[in-house]
């Protein structure tokens, strides 16, 4: 026995354990940046840089969240946040669908050349310019649509969707509903929907984290006051500047301004990670699936 | 799939007039069966092509002199100017050097860190653990790149941030030209890593169990398990995502480098993305940055064909 364990290196228990200790150590490496984030955040400022956070608060305070909660651009950065995550992703899971329902029908004519059609948006586009000016010239400055409608379809989650259809779904089962003379839409509506549940799940949290963490495209399209979260706090996390509204609610002069400016920077990423960190494990054990899927056949 | 490739290298024999014609009709029964596919179609059809497909007829703008009054046929035609003026404007040689390298050395650093974690973590077995490691790595795939640079300027504070900390040091790391590309490789593998093991995981995942089996009963250790087991396995995707990724070689994210640009990193973060935003939606050179945007993309193009080329020689693994 001691003979074999030599020849063939490690033990299995041993290397468990290593493997065990290499995992824990890199779920510290991913986890440690967004605690110390968290703790930060109810921390007073001052002790952060003098570097009294390392593992507890200290001085825990929730100012910094009530500052944030109190500063009317932050607020109505969260609220148009919300508003184009819900539109964005019904708009983006219903043109997913639309396409890749049709699409999966092998008997329907114009099938290949309809594929090669959306595949190709994927690999080669008019970049930046092109695309803004058509934004332009049908009007949607200014408008919420500016960040949907340029997206198109989202062809990589439309090739997922597409390919669970055709290799996932009981084939049997649409095909008997075909031949008792089903309409497509029927079909669609009463079969390939509720079938595709998990799916969807997937496609749904896909989209809202696309939506919720996008700030770009509205730097382009979109006017200050219909700025989401993101590119509100970009003044507050990048420019490091206090808004006016942070300015007028303080009394005690520069400092304690500069002190709340400081923690509202640990606040604000919280309550802009959180929403999207909550949502995904729902879905996580679906996203293996989805690949793999996606991955079959491009 | 393979009945039907079969079919069609097969010659068709000459059909007559009436043959063809009985082809059409039943073509065009099957188009009114299908009728309602068609309609679900249009309105992505129709978005794609004006969102998509116009654009794409709009590039001719990068070989003329656009105006917006005069629209994209009438503006003057002045053939490869707009390229010759980039290709000879000062900071030419640097953007160029910046995008390749930035994207390169990400690339080579990014790429086996998931593939490393991947065999790590499909070797645990305590589920429980397996399945918490698996959810706190995929967590910073989804915060906004804008958190992100935020965070990073937060941490690399000079005074303060935890890096400092950490050193005893007061370096304002982000004013260092020579710390750049590594904050950007850093918190890029911090960020996806993660992400990037779920389609090595599936992969791994849809190996047969009795090879695990019969390794065990023949004494391997788990090392040599991954070694002669899970690499082999998974070598088709590595070639797959390296595809994928030299395709994207010109591609530097414009969001991350654009956010943790300063005025004194700007000899390693000045890449050709943020100059096409610069000049395009900054400065309205309409015609001047997307003869960039356009360079940058055909760049991207012939790269991708020449991997896939190389890859499909290599093994049975192209794309699409």
């Amino acid at each position: 026995m001691k003979k074999q364990q030599k020849l063939h290196g490690l033990s299995d228990r041993t290397s468990d354990i290593i493997l065990v200790a290499f995992c824990f150590i890199i779920l510290m490496i991913v986890l440690y940046p967004l605690y110390y984030v968290l703790i930060a955040s109810v921390s007073n400022p001052y002790d952060v840089y003098a570097g009294k956070t390392f593992l507890f608060p200290s001085q825990f305070t929730l100012d910094g969240y009530k500052a944030v909660f109190a500063d009317d651009s932050i607020l109505l950065g969260l609220m148009n946040s919300f508003k184009y995550t819900i539109v964005g992703t019904v708009y983006s899971v219903v043109m997913i669908y639309l396409t890749a329902y049709p699409l999966s029908q092998h008997n329907m004519p114009g099938r290949k050349f309809l594929n090669i059609f959306f595949l190709i948006t994927m690999y080669f586009g008019g970049g930046l310019i092109p695309t803004y000016l058509i934004v332009k010239d049908t009007g949607l400055i200014g408008n919420m649509w500016a960040l949907f409608l340029p997206g198109g379809v989202a062809v990589g989650n439309m090739i997922i969707l597409r390919n669970y259809i055709e290799h996932s779904m009981p084939q049997e089962l649409l095909e008997a509903a075909r031949i008792d003379g089903a309409a497509h839409f029927n079909i669609f509506f009463k079969m390939i929907i509720p079938l595709s549940r998990p799916i969807m799940a997937v496609m749904v949290v896909f989209s809202m984290v696309a939506y919720w963490n996008d700030w770009f495209t509205s730097l382009i399209y979109l006017s200050a006051d219909q700025a989401p979260l993101p590119l509100v706090l970009r003044s507050i996390l990048i420019q490091s500047s206090a808004s006016a509204a942070q300015a007028s609610t303080i009394s005690g002069g520069y400092a304690e301004l500069n002190k709340l400016t400081e923690m509202i920077k640990f606040s604000s990423i919280v309550v802009a990670a959180v929403p999207m960190l909550i949502v995904y494990p729902f879905v996580q054990k679906y996203f293996e699936q989805g690949f793999m899927s996606g991955a079959v056949k491009g | 799939m393979k009945s039907q490739s079969v079919a069609v290298k097969q010659k068709p024999p000459k059909k007559s007039a009436a043959e063809r014609k009985q082809d059409r009709a039943a073509l065009l029964r099957r188009v009114r069966q299908c009728w309602q596919l068609y309609v679900m179609l249009l309105v992505p059809v129709i978005i794609t092509v004006i969102y998509k497909y116009i654009p794409m007829y709009g590039l001719q703008i990068a070989f003329r002199d656009y105006k917006a009054s005069k629209g994209y046929l009438g503006s003057e035609w002045v053939g490869f100017e707009w390229f010759e003026r980039f290709f000879t404007s000062p900071n030419f040689g640097r953007m160029i050097r910046n995008t390749v390298l930035l994207s390169l050395y990400s690339l080579l650093w990014s790429f086996p860190v998931p593939i490393v974690l991947s065999l790590a973590i499909n070797q645990l077995r305590f589920h429980k653990f397996k399945r918490v490691v698996q959810t706190v790595l995929y967590a910073p795939h989804f915060i906004s790149t804008m958190i992100i640079c935020g965070m990073i300027r937060i941490f690399l504070s000079p005074s303060g941030g935890l890096i400092n900390l950490l050193l005893g040091t007061q370096i304002d790391f982000l004013t260092q030209s020579g710390a750049f590309r590594t904050i950007y490789i850093a918190s890029g593998i911090w960020q996806d890593a993660g992400w990037g093991t779920i389609i090595y995981l599936a992969t791994l995942a849809s190996v047969d169990t009795c090879l695990y089996e019969a390794a065990k009963v023949d004494g391997a250790s788990m090392f040599q398990r991954i070694l002669n087991i899970d690499i082999p396995a998974l070598i088709p995707m590595m070639v797959l995502n390296l595809i994928m990724s030299a395709g994207g070689l010109m591609n530097v994210g414009f969001e991350k480098v654009w956010l943790l640009q300063t005025d004194l990193n700007k000899a390693t973060s000045d890449v050709i993305a943020v100059y096409v935003y610069e000049q395009g939606i900054v400065n309205a050179k309409y015609s001047y940055s997307t003869a960039i945007g356009l360079f940058n993309t055909v760049i991207n193009l012939i790269l991708l064909v020449i991997v896939n080329k190389i890859a499909s020689k290599a093994s049975d693994v192209t794309l699409v």
